[in-house]
């Protein structure tokens, strides 16, 4: 008997993305241009983080016609954004045939108190984290991928880096625990003692562990999977930059050779100008995205 | 010794690792042609074959790889390993390479989209019990030449196969924890 939606099949095709680069994406025609430049997948959204930040208003899931023609422009996994909480928007992407949902904090979340209930779908979700705690609430939600959140659209890894670091920091740590101090160390991360006790033994979450939110060249890319990321979502950083065909296949490159200086020095050069960012800090910012979720 | 490579442009890399390591065989990973020069045999994990197409292009890897498989170095395909040992595809992206090697036709996700992965249980000739295939945006096994042996099917689709010292196979076998098709290729292809 064939069973579909099982958790090995929606954690496994996560597992297939690793190493990879997915990249945000508002037309057939820029989906085109990842997938050439050799992106694992592709995340169909409405408007990119930065303009999303630039143009304000509430920011939803994407046009069922503009993802159609994502899905029908290439060959490479489709994933698309859904507001925090949305779960009619999730059913529609899963309708509309999506591989990945990512319910994600770029766009205005729907619901203040509650994630969607990730269980109920036979499609996978990937949700965004700023430490272990939210990523094990996430997973109990049924989440079977994470990634950092960074601050998207701005072009500042900054955030990312803390996040990732987090997130790693908070493992290393519950390794090092006794079994009897585990107890407290659920009930301080304000998630179930199973999951706790199982990233504890295994030093690692049990789903995969992206970064995303302002990466926005090879080496923040190269940065980010020596951190421990074991792939790369880049948003705003592609198409808002001077050369998006050349600086997505950078990326791609320098993700693959992170820890080859001389490969991430190559992809390097020559790439025109990278998007022109935001540091995270500056006051003008006027929204967090990564304040989002809880 | 045997020293099994994994290429390690993109995908479940780790866990080939994993499973050659449980058997006790030297694993390495191979991104650069002086690792590949390294192996006697290679294993092409599961991920996005278009990606790894193009990496292995521009990384002046793939003309190598084609070379060794040419000839006679064993290798085992899994999911988009198996694309890429195919010689001939169907549903491939614009330009789409491939390694080729097995004399089969494989169309790329040719069972469905996400929402279409599934896990069950098969048959495959030379292992006593049933194996649980994961089987990831999957592709199949639409034509096979005059010396492909068929292993495994779901209806009427091969989903592994094996010509002299080449494997392949739709699913996962890497994913859970079974090293039954690793020992297979090992003792019967390497």
């Amino acid at each position: 008997m064939n069973e579909t939606g099982t958790s090995r099949v929606k954690r496994g095709m996560a597992e297939m993305l690793k190493g990879g680069v997915i990249m945000d994406v508002v037309t057939a025609e820029q989906a085109k241009i990842a997938e050439d430049a050799g992106a694992v997948a592709v995340m169909a959204l409405e408007r990119v983080p930065a303009d999303i930040r630039a143009q304000g208003g509430v920011s939803r899931m994407s046009d069922p016609d503009m993802i159609d023609g994502i899905i029908e422009a290439v060959s490479i996994p489709v994933m698309a954004k859904a507001r925090i909480g949305h779960f009619a928007e999730a059913q529609v992407l899963q309708s509309l045939g999506v591989d990945y949902i990512d319910e994600s904090e770029v766009l205005t979340p729907a619901d203040y108190e509650n994630h969607i209930d990730k269980w109920a779908y036979t499609v996978p979700f990937v949700c965004g984290a700023t430490n272990l705690g939210e990523a094990l609430r996430r997973i109990t939600e049924g989440a079977a991928m994470i990634r950092s959140k960074g601050e998207a659209g701005t072009g500042d890894v900054s955030n990312a880096v803390t996040h990732m670091r987090t997130i790693r920091r908070e493992i290393r740590r519950l390794g090092a625990l006794a079994e009897d101090e585990l107890y407290v160390a659920a009930k301080e991360l304000q998630a179930p003692y199973e999951l706790v006790k199982e990233v504890a033994e295994n030093g690692k979450l049990p789903v995969v562990l992206f970064t995303a939110g302002g990466i926005a060249t090879p080496a923040d890319a190269a940065m980010m999977m020596q951190l421990g990321a074991e792939g790369v979502f880049v948003g705003s950083g592609i198409f808002k930059s001077g050369n998006p065909a050349q600086r997505a296949e950078a990326i791609v490159k320098a993700t693959t050779f992170h820890d080859d200086p001389d490969v991430v020095a190559k992809v390097s050069r020559g790439l025109g100008e990278a998007m022109v960012g935001i540091n995270v800090d500056e006051p003008a910012r006027s929204i967090q995205f990564a304040e989002r979720g809880w | 010794m045997t020293t099994v490579g994994v290429l390690a442009l993109q995908g479940d890399v780790r866990e080939h690792l994993a499973a050659l390591d449980r058997l006790g065989v030297k694993g390495m990973s191979v991104r650069r042609r002086e690792e590949l020069d390294a192996c006697d045999a290679l294993v092409i994990p599961g991920g996005e074959s278009t990606t790894m197409w193009r990496l292995a292009r521009t990384f002046e890897l793939l003309d190598p790889l084609r070379e060794r498989v040419r000839g006679g170095m064993p290798a085992l395909g899994t999911c988009a390993g198996m694309v890429l040992l195919a010689d001939r595809l169907l549903d491939a992206a614009q330009g789409q390479e491939t390694i080729g090697g097995l004399d089969i036709t494989v169309r790329r996700n040719a069972f469905g989209r996400q929402t279409e992965s599934f896990e069950t249980d098969l048959e495959v000739t030379g292992l006593a019990e049933t194996v649980h295939g994961v089987f990831i945006r999957a592709p199949w096994v639409e034509e096979i030449g005059p010396g492909v042996e068929v292993l495994a099917s779901v209806g009427e689709h091969p989903v592994a196969v094996r010509q002299n010292q080449l494997m392949a196979t739709s699913f996962h076998p890497e994913v859970n924890a079974d090293d039954r098709l690793h020992r297979l290729f090992v003792d019967t292809c390497c």
